[in-house]
């Protein structure tokens, strides 16, 4: 007989033992190559553009673009995949949070690479200049930066070597390369903050889940101390 | 009776003047989107139109201008198909899209303020003023991208001598329609509207400012400004106010815009001047469209004959 749980609001917010079923492992096996190819296909989209001088009147300004709106949207994507898990119980969603991640820190690359080669044509006097007194180029950089430790650490090699739980608090970065991007967006639209506020305000929902989920799990910490106590 | 009376004819059964201009684009995008289901080529073209069919009317009788410039000129699918045209959308390639519905006739422009007699032109008695010319210019955008555009126009100059401002007149100004019914940017207040430019009187009356009611030989393009707008191509392009109603000539600095939106941002004056930087970019380099480096940009958009407009003055405090 299947024991009842009582389900309480800090059960769906506080950590829990991860599971991963049997079928979940199943359908992984197809699930995965089947993203991989979703994720690539912004990619593809951009490049048959090229081709096809489908990009409009300024091609490097579409690329550039394009690519940093992948990135920040791949940065929240993976910062959903632990709200969603929870949320719905599907444990073995984790097991895509690593290449939403390394997606993020590609398209990262990519729109860096845009801009130091097509922008500013490998200028390194300029691009020191800009960093330092464009403010917005300032929150970009920070923002790349902030994914390279991540990215480097992403295998699981890493999370033994350093540990669970210096590794989680090293992974933690990935909340402020998010609000950088966001606000490196903020800083460089002319007048419409649209897009940049829709990103921010996602990012903000995405981080009040962890705001709410770290004071669940406080309370449960100190309920178990005065339990211990009591 | 097989053959109708004019009184025969319902209104509702007569082709939009916008549709008729455009019968033969819209003949090929309707078979276009035929042919795009069956081929990927029709798609490229969906997204990236080639058309050479024009906005309509050919103008006649355009003389050519010692004014224009012999660089080479930007493609027509590039300069109507990329615009920065807040009223319509704060993306560059939705202009397009939205402005074909656009009604450029009737169109009346409000000459007020300073003048001998205030008065309400219709736009094609503006248009028969002055002989058409082609002014192929330089169009620099503040952010950091140009173009190079066969404009038709005359002078600004003709219209004001027309109009006889007073003595009091110092500055000229620049009011673009309001009408968030055609124009779906304007339901959002992401900039003031509607939206104001300005001139000083030396800047309105030199012979490089253009009042503009064409291109590439033919009328304005709704996304491009019509029926009429102004080009000052010594300034950076927002200074070129489109779709113009209304030109008042005041003896107080206009209060423009893009200087309301970010007053650190953009100024009244904003030539083009690469030694003074956006606060938030640098000015001293430009992407001219269809070119892959970037080149360097010239002081007054490389229109040094305006220079003497502003000698003496700090152009780093008036940018």
């Amino acid at each position: 007989m299947r024991k009842l749980v009582k389900v309480t609001w800090i059960d769906v917010f506080s950590p829990k033992a991860e599971s991963r079923k049997p079928e979940a492992e199943k359908m992984l096996r197809y699930l995965k190559p089947a993203l991989l190819l979703a994720c690539l296909a912004p990619l593809a989209w951009l490049v048959w553009r090229a081709l096809h001088s489908a990009l409009g009147a300024n091609p490097i300004e579409a690329i550039t673009h394009s690519t940093g709106d992948c990135t920040l949207t791949f940065l929240l994507i993976t910062l959903s995949v632990t709200p969603l898990r929870k949320l719905t119980r599907q444990y073995w969603l984790i097991s895509l949070r690593r290449m939403f991640g390394l997606f993020a820190f590609f398209y990262g690359t990519l729109h860096l690479i845009t801009y130091v080669w097509l922008d500013k044509f490998f200028d390194v006097h300029e691009m020191l200049a800009d960093i330092a007194k464009r403010r917005f180029i300032t929150a970009g950089m920070t923002a790349f930066a902030l994914m390279i430790p991540l990215a480097l650490t992403s295998t699981k090699w890493s999370i033994r070597k350093l540990g669970g739980k210096r590794w989680q608090a090293l992974h933690r970065l990935i909340y402020f390369s998010a609000a950088a991007g966001v606000i490196h967006y903020l800083w460089l639209v002319k007048a419409d903050l649209k897009k940049p506020l829709e990103y921010a305000s996602v990012l903000g929902v995405l981080m009040l889940y962890r705001l709410i989920a770290w004071i669940g799990s406080r309370s449960v910490a100190v309920g178990k101390v005065r339990a211990s106590e009591g | 009776m097989l053959i109708k009376k004019a009184e025969d004819i319902r209104s509702s059964e007569i082709t939009p003047k916008s549709l008729y201009l455009n019968r033969r684009k819209f003949l090929a995008q309707a078979a276009l989107a035929g042919a795009a289901a069956a081929t990927g080529v029709g798609l490229r073209e969906l997204i990236a139109p080639s058309t050479t069919a024009l906005a309509g009317n050919k103008i006649d009788g355009i003389q050519k201008s010692p004014l224009s410039t012999t660089e080479t000129v930007t493609p027509y699918k590039d300069v109507t198909n990329y615009n920065n045209y807040y009223e319509f959308s704060t993306e560059k390639d939705e202009p397009a899209k939205l402005a074909q519905k656009f009604r450029t006739r009737p169109w009346k422009v409000k000459i007020d303020g300073q003048v001998e007699k205030k008065q309400e032109l219709d736009v094609d008695t503006i248009l028969k003023m002055a002989p058409p010319e082609e002014r192929i210019y330089r169009h620099r955008c503040v952010e950091g991208w140009s173009i190079v555009v066969p404009w038709i126009g005359f002078s600004l100059s003709e219209l004001i001598k027309r109009v006889n401002p007073t003595s009091k007149a110092k500055f000229v100004e620049f009011t673009t329609v309001f009408d968030p019914g055609q124009m779906p940017g304007q339901l959002r207040n992401v900039l003031q509207w509607p939206y104001v430019e300005g001139l000083r009187m030396d800047e309105a009356m030199h012979p490089l400012a253009l009042l503009c009611f064409g291109m590439y030989g033919e009328d304005l393009p709704n996304q491009d400004g019509a029926p009429l707008r102004i080009v000052v191509p010594w300034k950076y392009g927002f200074k070129s106010a489109k779709a113009i109603v209304r030109i008042r000539f005041t003896d107080k600095q206009p209060l423009n815009t893009w200087n309301i939106s970010a007053p650190t941002e953009y100024g009244f004056y904003s030539n083009v001047n690469p030694n003074v930087d956006h606060p938030r970019w640098s000015q001293a380099k430009e992407r001219r469209l269809g070119e892959f480096l970037k080149r360097p940009t010239l002081m007054f958009n490389g229109y040094d004959q305006v220079a003497s407009l502003y000698s003496g003055m700090d152009l780093k405090k008036n940018f």
